[in-house]
């Protein structure tokens, strides 16, 4: 094969050929240096940096939510607990064709249209890789025997129990209760920053209710558990652990026995009930219908449910015990008349005619008594009994408005009671220096003689008129509703001290005269069992919201005047003082009269329909002294 | 005084630690053969880390390391005029295959490297080539005079070029880039005038972008951007490279030691077992494993280069060479590669990752290597 011609310089070929190899030998170990260079910065020089990195990949501090306080009432039966909800989980890295899995999940669980929107916009959000995206909650045990049979053909669904609230009772305690749902941007915002810390592993957070109110308590401290994943988030190992401190649980003092009855009396008419333990300040019942149902809300209620709930015009997430605003009506005229007696502008002997009707001096216009002929001869006790109007026109318009503001102010009436709940509406309870403020015009003396039978300006919430009625039942000792037992609440309010201490007496007597002689305005209440003081009262409803419509026979319907009633028993020992408010219910009386009488009834009597009152709750305010004074 | 005893008593003959007469009498380079079976040994250390403490993936690479062994062995008993007088029709035949694996080739992962056998399976041409292109280009040259003269190197950078165009077109760049730097090599240590490297390196770096630009791939170009920046998209693109370097980084001077790995342990680190292997024996033997990897592979490269300076004709010499430097330039990549000094290619530790027919190659080029080491004649010229 050779030619002559590549004979030639064999040691000429060996020499280029060495320095060639030589020149390799040296592009060789530079590359080696280059190299080792590169492996001494990364593992010397950054190394701390790698490995910072490298153990925020693998080790996550997991904050550890610390399970909710239960709530109960008094006698131990829980309210709100906490149960497992299985929930649809996605892993997008998992799941290969996702369009695919959805069409599949579609046919064996629902899938409507809010759960698809939330999965999309939850997995756009920033997340690591491989976390789950949840997709569903609140799986019925068949959905999940569906799931479970098709796991093998759903890569990276899974399924997982989380605790979520759950009130045992639903609709009966929602306006007390209130309800947990998702904690939200807004509300960590509004938090200290330790509070921020402490909520870092909690989903939900105390809305409405006494599970605002509490959320401290109700909540915990957090825990935190240090693991090791790995990069599909699958925890491999816990390295450190510190557990989280639970919520505490929650005692009321609502009494499931009287919250129902209250709850059943009203039946499906609109209205409210609040009833107080006047001997420990305890609210044994605490009602505004109609309700809503809690648990919708927990883990995000539909829009659906949502609206449904919003567009109702019996407004059901309106609480009417807390902030609804009636006139009182003449449920105001026992503490108008302990005002009087007090101010020394009455006394019981007194007494004056009433024609049908009162005028004011120099003034053409009469104001109207209910009865159209008039009581008569009329004294404190015989209006109390009979309700007469044109005795409370003379009595308040003797005593001016502002002594009244005085007086009914430390029953609470147009106060904040200082329930331990948020949001109390206040109400209104009038003096001239309010309608100046308020509507910028002088103060009448119309105005006085309307205020006086619980009209006008006069607007109080239904929880104010049974605080006002413990207050009157317990002699003037001030009571300051609590939902929690053990709690202890204060207010700016006194004792009221009267100068002559035998008015309680005389006025209770008047008002149970109320339920049992013949011209009692709530002889419907008088029973067997126990005696009743009450005071029925019946409110105008002078104005409907412009902006809503209502077809005829609605208009009509609510127009008719609020049925109110307060009463407390047993009158010679009040274990229970009760506010009723039913609206358009026209008579206080006849309406909202049989709705006191069960809720005291349920309080008051065993199971055998006998009189045995339940003690007061141990440890509470005034529960040695049971808010009586000694005459 | 046989051929072969006389060969044991000469200068640079360097005995064996194992058994100086067996392994000549079977061809095979003891030095080199230790060297290669204590990587190898190094290799399933990290592999049984990297698969999971899985055995079975080691006993398939050992099994792989069996048939790549029996086929040096049977190279090396070739003599090397067989392979100079093979080399053209190897070559020719590799070219032919690689035309017909873009007619009729079977596509894997967007690219069409693989060739149907029926009945065995498939393979890729490409490796062929890895052979076929050094030792064509060390054949031409083998006729000629040297240094070469200016059309002799054009016709070698055709024939470097035509088998490089075509694997590029699969596509399949890293092997294309590698295959053409086998043959340069040759054509570097043939005596390539020095002007017309430096003509050459001026004309690659101005090429460089629009090469990128108009030549490169999608895919390819993405390969690129995310060397040039890997945190641009850390979940995605920028993952390996990230966690691979995160991986190195934390395994520092000592390492975290053998099993401990977290990065590949806990499936942070991709291609643990395969192209990033390198990654997992950073963390957990640290900088002094990393110095032991390098010295074992500088020892490979220094006993080629001796055995390619040792050879006694040009065609034995410059195959040497070139199968030595394509072996480092394996490594160089590989490294480079995994510790962000290079874009990521397609392109395993050798001996060290898992898989591939590359094992096979690579142990039948260190066959050659002995085969041309083992084949001396007492007077070469």
């Amino acid at each position: 094969m050779r030619r002559p011609l590549t004979l030639k310089d064999h040691h000429h070929e060996q020499r280029i050929f060495s320095v060639r190899l030589m020149v390799g030998v040296i592009l060789v170990l530079l590359l080696t240096l280059v190299l080792f260079s590169r492996m001494i910065w990364l593992q010397i020089i950054e190394h701390n940096r790698y490995t910072t990195l490298s153990d925020n990949n693998r080790i996550q501090t997991q904050a550890v939510a610390p399970p909710r306080g239960l709530i109960t009432d008094r006698d131990g039966v829980i309210l709100a607990e906490n149960r497992p909800d299985f929930s649809l989980e996605v892993v997008v890295e998992q799941a290969g064709d996702l369009e695919g899995l959805l069409g599949k999940l579609r046919k064996l669980v629902t899938l409507d249209d809010d759960d698809l929107d939330q999965f999309e916009k939850r997995r756009h959000s920033a997340r690591r890789p491989w976390e789950p995206v949840p997709l569903r909650g609140r799986l019925t045990e068949e959905e999940i025997a569906r799931i479970v049979v098709n796991q093998y053909r759903l890569p990276g669904v899974r399924i997982v129990a989380d605790p979520i609230r759950h009130y045992t009772h639903g609709i009966l305690f929602s306006h007390v209760l209130g309800y947990v749902n998702r904690i939200n941007a807004q509300d960590l915002d509004d938090m200290s920053l330790d509070q921020q810390r402490n909520y870092a592993g909690t989903h939900f957070y105390g809305r409405s209710g006494v599970e605002r109110f509490y959320e401290d308590r109700l909540h915990g401290q957090v825990g935190y558990r240090q693991v090791e994943t790995n990069a599909r988030g699958r925890i491999l190992r816990v390295l450190d652990e510190q557990p989280p401190v639970p919520g505490r649980d929650l005692r009321l003092t609502l009494s499931m026995k009287v919250q129902q009855a209250a709850y059943d009396a009203l039946g499906d008419r609109r209205g409210a009930v609040v009833a107080i333990d006047p001997r420990d300040s305890s609210v044994l019942a605490f009602v505004s219908r109609p309700g809503f149902d809690p648990n919708l809300f927990v883990t995000g209620i539909s829009h659906k449910d949502y609206s449904a709930y919003r567009e109702d015009h019996d407004k059901p997430l309106f609480n009417r015990a807390l902030q609804g605003r009636y006139p009182p009506g003449s449920t105001i005229k026992p503490f108008m008349g302990i005002a009087g007696l007090d101010a020394g502008v009455t006394n019981w002997q007194r007494t004056i005619f009433d024609p049908g009707y009162y005028q004011l001096e120099d003034n053409p216009h009469r104001y109207r008594d209910w009865k159209r002929w008039g009581h008569g001869r009329v004294d404190l006790h015989k209006a109390i009994v009979q309700s007469c109007d044109t005795y409370f026109y003379d009595l308040g318009f003797h005593l001016g408005i502002d002594r009244i503001h005085q007086y009914l102010s430390e029953f609470s009436l147009g106060q904040p009671t200082g329930i331990d709940l948020n949001n109390e509406s206040t109400g209104i309870l009038p003096s001239k220096k309010w309608k100046k403020a308020a509507r910028g015009r002088p103060w009448f003396h119309g105005d006085t003689i309307n205020a006086s039978i619980g009209q006008g300006f006069v607007l109080v919430t239904p929880l104010q008129l049974a605080t006002a009625t413990a207050i009157l039942a317990s002699h003037g000792k001030q009571i300051t509703p609590t939902l929690a037992a053990g709690e202890v609440h204060h207010t700016e309010r006194h004792d009221l001290v009267l100068k002559d201490a035998d008015n309680w007496q005389k006025m209770t007597d008047a008002m149970v005269d109320v339920t049992e002689t013949l011209h009692g305005t709530a002889q419907n209440m008088r029973n067997d069992q126990y005696r009743v003081a009450a005071k029925s009262g019946t409110a105008q409803v002078f104005s409907v919201g412009q902006d809503e419509t209502y077809n005829e026979k609605e208009i009509a319907d609510r127009l008719l005047d609020h049925a109110l009633l307060i009463a407390f028993a047993p009158a010679d020992d009040p274990a229970i003082a009760v506010g009723v408010l039913v609206e358009n219910g026209r008579h206080g009386g006849s309406t909202a009269g049989p709705v006191a009488h069960q809720v005291m009834d349920a309080w008051l009597l065993n199971d055998k329909g006998e009189l045995d009152v339940p003690p007061p709750l141990a440890g509470a305010p005034g529960a040695d002294n049971n808010g009586k004074e000694t005459p | 005084m046989s051929q072969r005893e006389f060969l044991r008593q000469m200068p640079g003959h360097t005995g064996s630690t194992l058994n100086p007469g067996l392994a000549s009498r079977l061809h095979l380079d003891a030095p080199l053969l230790t060297a290669l079976l204590m990587l190898m040994l190094a290799g399933l250390t990290v592999l049984y880390s990297a698969g999971g403490e899985s055995m079975e993936l080691v006993w398939r690479q050992c099994l792989r390391f069996g048939a790549g062994l029996t086929v040096m062995l049977l190279v090396a008993q070739i003599p090397p005029r067989s392979y100079r007088f093979w080399a053209p029709f190897v070559y020719t035949g590799g070219l032919l295959l690689l035309v017909l694996v873009l007619v009729m080739g079977v596509e894997a992962k967007g690219a069409q490297r693989w060739l149907p056998i029926p009945g065995l399976g498939r393979f890729q041409p490409a490796e062929i080539m890895k052979l076929g292109v050094p030792a064509m280009v060390a054949w031409y040259f083998s006729e000629r005079t040297l240094p070469p003269r200016l059309m002799d190197v054009v016709i070698a950078l055709l024939l470097v070029g035509m088998p490089a165009m075509l694997i590029g077109l699969q596509p399949d760049l890293g092997t294309a880039i590698l295959i053409a730097a086998s043959g340069l090599v040759v054509l570097f240590m043939a005596g390539l005038s020095w002007r017309l490297i430096a003509i050459a390196i001026i004309l690659v770096v101005t090429a460089a972008p629009l090469m990128y630009y108009f030549v490169l791939h999608d895919y390819q170009r993405n390969r690129v951007d995310t060397f040039l920046n890997p945190e641009a998209d850390p979940r995605g693109a920028g993952w390996n490279i990230i966690q691979s370097k995160t991986a190195i980084g934390s395994g520092g001077v000592q390492g975290k030691g053998w099993l401990e790995g977290t990065q590949s342990r806990l499936d942070f680190l991709p291609e643990s077992s395969t192209d990033f292997i390198l990654a997992v024996l950073s963390e957990e033997f640290g900088l002094i494993g990393i110095c032991v990897l390098l010295i074992m592979y500088l020892v490979i490269v220094g006993r080629g280069f001796f055995i390619s300076w040792q050879a006694q004709e040009t065609f034995a010499r410059l195959l040497a060479a070139s199968l030595t430097m394509t072996f480092f330039i394996y490594v160089f990549v590989n490294m480079g590669m995994v510790s962000g000094l290079l874009p990521v290619v397609g392109v395993p530790l050798p001996l060290v990752s898992y898989g591939g027919t590359s094992i096979v190659t690579l142990l039948a080029s260190f066959g050659m290597l002995m085969s041309i080491h083992t084949h001396r004649r007492l007077i070469s010229y």
